[in-house]
Formats: structure tokens, C-alpha cells, sequence
């Protein structure tokens, strides 16, 4: 990250600006996923004027990046309307799409438009993989089509793997597409419980050895935060005081209703924009400044991990295991996977169960 | 350009592909071409704001880093050029002898 964004960060977070919003303008869809955390059916999901309004809101809250996302977001009929008045408003755009509704013509507007980054989930290189998740034929054509549309435009495009137990052995593939087509690559290991709470889609991550494989594989430095390291120092006061990560200090989340959560892996209800002003939200909503209020010494857990200092701990996660203040098992398992250490949380459970046996 | 800038006859126009917003006094700018990103000081900040493409720049000085902190207006307008070639040599402003409309960087 540059010195200017690594400032800019700081600053929104000392001052209170929400830097960062993730906004889903539908949670419908053309695929269906497996391993997908969103209902998909429309529950009344805000109109162009509504999304108009709470983009202006968010420009003069000081928003800066804005990821427009869904569900699949190129089903709204007014997709490019809600892209040219984000623009208009001057906000870095990032979109999250399959790319299944994207031939040349929208690329070229999508670019015309001057969206900075488009991300595209690939799942495999092989077809029948990639279909058998995304339940839709021939969608790795498509979304490969669309991101070659993309690219030769001039956008910049991401290929975004979710490693899951029907890829384990993909991503090799997918990183060499991504490099055959000039789109970048990130991989992502973990997959999220449902936002309902179910947490029965966790089935599909890998193993904890493939886990361990994935983050020591070294032809992938830089795809993932989370690659192999040394086990953190251990934390000092000042990092005591630390906050575990950005969400709801300089980032949130706003459903298609116009629900605003902490973040996208965080659902905590914090308000509805359709009742209250963004920014009224943002200040003074008592879950946000629960969660505003949070250091790292407050996590009764974590902050006796040798991890603590290095660990990439998901509050959100955290959050839907029960306990926002609690460990995230996910990033237990990475943090061990990358160092062969176990974190806190796992030492505890393991004597836990070994005193009920 | 053709005409000097000591003419005046000079416009500005923030392109197309930049994303920008003022956080507190500070105009932060990211070019989407390239994603390389630059901060304004406040007195920067002000001419990129008033930069609509319509108000020559001399005006613009004037007005703002004139009005603003009490400078000499020769000073702060040879300051300004600078500054406002320097954007638009990394491509996030346009820079005209005419008045800049709708069209497009």
C-alpha cells in the first residue's frame, strides 16, 4: 500500500470516516454458488433513487472506495446508471461480478466509465468444476469471455479463487489463466458461514493438512495476506491497544435493503438507511460504536495468543462463532497452518476436551 | 495549449479518471489508469476544487489562494501554474486555452 493510502487509512480511522464501503445492490443472482453466503431472493431491494441518495450521502460522509457488489450485481437493470452517478461522485470503484451478463459492449462502458478494478470469481480451470459450484453450464466460458472483454478494453481485472474442498488442487490453474488472460490473482481459502448464521457451508473448506500446503506454497506469495510466516512477535503494549481490524472504524457494509453492517463477513444489524442518514449511522449507531470500542487487549482469547500480534483475526467471524470479542476458528487454522503453531483458542479447546474426557 | 499561460486564458478540469475526495483540508486523488495516488495540500485542494473548467485559472487564484491567505496574486498564480502542470502531466487534469465541457479526457 502506498505512504498517501497507508495516511489515508489512518486518518479515516482517527477521525472517524468511513473510508471503504462495500455496497451490494442486489443479493440476486444467475448462479448458484455453493458455497454462497446471500439469500437470493429480492425482499425489496432499494431503488435507483434510493441508491442515488445514499451514494451522495456516502460522498459527502467522506467515502472514498466504494465496491459495488451483490449477489450478481449486472442483473439490475440499472446497473450502469448506479455506476456513472458513483463515478459522477468521484469514488474509486471497484466491481464484484461473475461476469456472465458482460460482452464487449460492457466492458467498454464498464471502462468508459472509469471503474478502477473489476474482480471475478474463478473457481477452476476446469470447466466441470467450475460449473458443478456455480450450478450454471458454461459459466466458466462466459466469465472468461467477459473477463477477456475486460481486459482487452483496458480494466483492470482480478481472478478471484475461493479454495474450497472441490478445488484444492485448482488454483495452480486458475493463477495460470489469470496470467494467459492479464488479469491479476488472489486466492482466498476460507469460506464463511452463512449471513443467516448457518454455518453448515464450512463442510466445504479444505482440510487443515491442504490448508497447510495452501499456505506454504510459495508460487502464490503475494495472491493471498495470509502467506507462510514466522510466528508474530509477541504483542507489546502499543499493539494492546491496537484495534483488530477496520470494520465499522473506516469500512462498513450496506445490504440491498439498506442494512448497514460493520462489513460484508460481519452481520451485525447497525441500522437501516432507509430510516436513518448514513452518516447518523455511522456516528452513533450503538452497535458500530461497540464494536469501535473493541482493542486488542479486550479479547480475552486472542490477546494471549502468540499469534496476536500476527494473526489476521476476523472479528466478523469471530462475531457469528458467538463472540465478536472471541477467536476466529478460520484464522486459528491459517495462523497455524502458516507457522505450526497452535493459537490460544486451540490449546484451550484441546484441554477442554481432553478434561471432558 | 497553444496560448501562454501568461495570458490567463487558462482552464482546469479535473479527468475523467481520477476518484477524489477531501478528507478534512486534503484532496485525495487516485488515477485509474495507472491506481497511483496523490494527496493536495489545503491550498491545492482549493484550486482542484474550483477547477470546473469554466473559471479561468487567474480567476480561480484570485478567488481562493488570494482571497484565502492574503498573498501577492502574481506569486500565487506562477505557484499555481506550476502546480496545475504538474497534474496534468500525470494525466488527472485537464488543462486547456478554452473553456473544457462535457468532453472526456
Amino acid at each position: 500500500m502506498s505512504t498517501i493510502l497507508e495516511n489515508l487509512n489512518s486518518k479515516a480511522i482517527q477521525l472517524g470516516i468511513p473510508l471503504g464501503v462495500h455496497l451490494d445492490v442486489t443479493w440476486r443472482c444467475n448462479e448458484r454458488c455453493v458455497h454462497c453466503y446471500l439469500d437470493h431472493d429480492d425482499l425489496g431491494e432499494m431503488s435507483y433513487d434510493e441508491i442515488e441518495d445514499l451514494m451522495s450521502q456516502m460522498a459527502a460522509a467522506g467515502v472514498f472506495f466504494l465496491t459495488i457488489s451483490g449477489g450478481e450485481p449486472m442483473l439490475r437493470s440499472d446497473i450502469f446508471p448506479i455506476l456513472r452517478r458513483a463515478r459522477e461522485l468521484t469514488f474509486n470503484v471497484k466491481l464484484k461480478t461473475n461476469g456472465i451478463l458482460i460482452r464487449e459492449k460492457e466492458a467498454a462502458l464498464i471502462r468508459e466509465l472509469g471503474v478502477d478494478t473489476v474482480q471475478v470469481s474463478i473457481y477452476s480451470h476446469r470447466p466441470e468444476v467450475h460449473d458443478a459450484i456455480t450450478k450454471v453450464k458454461g459459466s466458466l466460458e462466459r466469465s472468461l469471455s467477459a473477463i477477456r472483454f475486460m481486459v482487452s478494453s483496458g480494466l483492470k481485472v482480478t481472478m478471484a479463487n475461493v479454495v474450497m474442498k472441490q478445488t484444492r488442487f485448482d488454483y495452480p490453474g486458475v493463477q495460470k489463466l489469470a496470467a494467459e488472460v492479464g488479469a491479476m490473482f488472489t486466492i482466498d481459502p476460507t469460506i464463511t458461514p452463512h449471513i443467516n448464521g448457518d454455518r453448515s457451508l464450512l463442510a466445504l473448506n479444505v482440510s487443515r493438512e491442504d490448508l497447510r500446503d495452501i499456505m506454504n506454497d510459495k508460487t502464490i506469495a503475494g495472491a493471498t495476506e495470509d502467506q507462510f510466516v514466522a510466528v508474530a512477535p509477541g504483542a507489546d503494549e502499543d499493539y494492546m491497544d491496537n484495534i483488530p481490524c477496520s470494520a465499522g472504524h473506516s469500512a462498513c457494509y450496506v445490504s440491498p435493503y439498506g442494512d448497514v453492517y460493520p462489513c460484508v463477513q460481519f452481520p451485525l444489524p447497525s441500522g437501516n438507511v432507509r430510516q436513518q442518514k448514513f452518516i447518523d449511522i455511522w456516528k452513533y449507531s450503538p452497535q458500530l460504536e461497540e464494536v469501535r470500542s473493541i482493542r486488542t487487549r479486550d479479547l480475552p482469547v486472542c490477546s494471549t495468543c502468540a499469534h496476536s500480534s500476527g494473526c489476521s483475526r476476523c472479528p466478523g467471524l469471530a462475531y457469528m462463532e458467538g463472540n465478536m470479542r472471541g477467536p476466529s476458528t478460520a484464522d486459528c487454522e491459517k495462523s497455524f497452518a502458516s507457522t505450526g503453531v497452535p493459537s490460544a483458542n486451540m490449546l484451550l479447546r484441546a484441554a477442554s476436551q481432553k478434561a471432558d474426557r | 495549449m497553444s496560448k501562454s499561460f501568461d495570458s490567463g486564458d487558462v482552464y482546469i478540469k479535473p479527468s475523467r479518471d481520477i476518484a477524489a475526495r477531501v478528507m478534512v483540508d486534503e484532496m485525495v486523488i487516485m488515477s485509474v489508469k495507472d491506481s497511483k495516488v496523490f494527496s493536495l495540500n489545503p491550498s491545492a485542494t482549493l484550486i482542484w476544487s474550483a477547477a470546473d473548467g469554466s473559471t479561468p485559472l487567474r480567476e480561480i487564484v484570485a478567488r481562493t489562494l488570494v482571497s484565502e491567505f492574503e498573498i501577492d496574486a502574481e506569486t500565487a498564480y506562477r505557484d499555481a501554474v506550476e502546480l496545475v502542470k504538474e497534474l496534468a502531466q500525470e494525466g488527472i487534469l485537464l488543462l486547456a486555452d478554452h473553456p473544457i465541457g462535457q468532453e472526456r479526457a
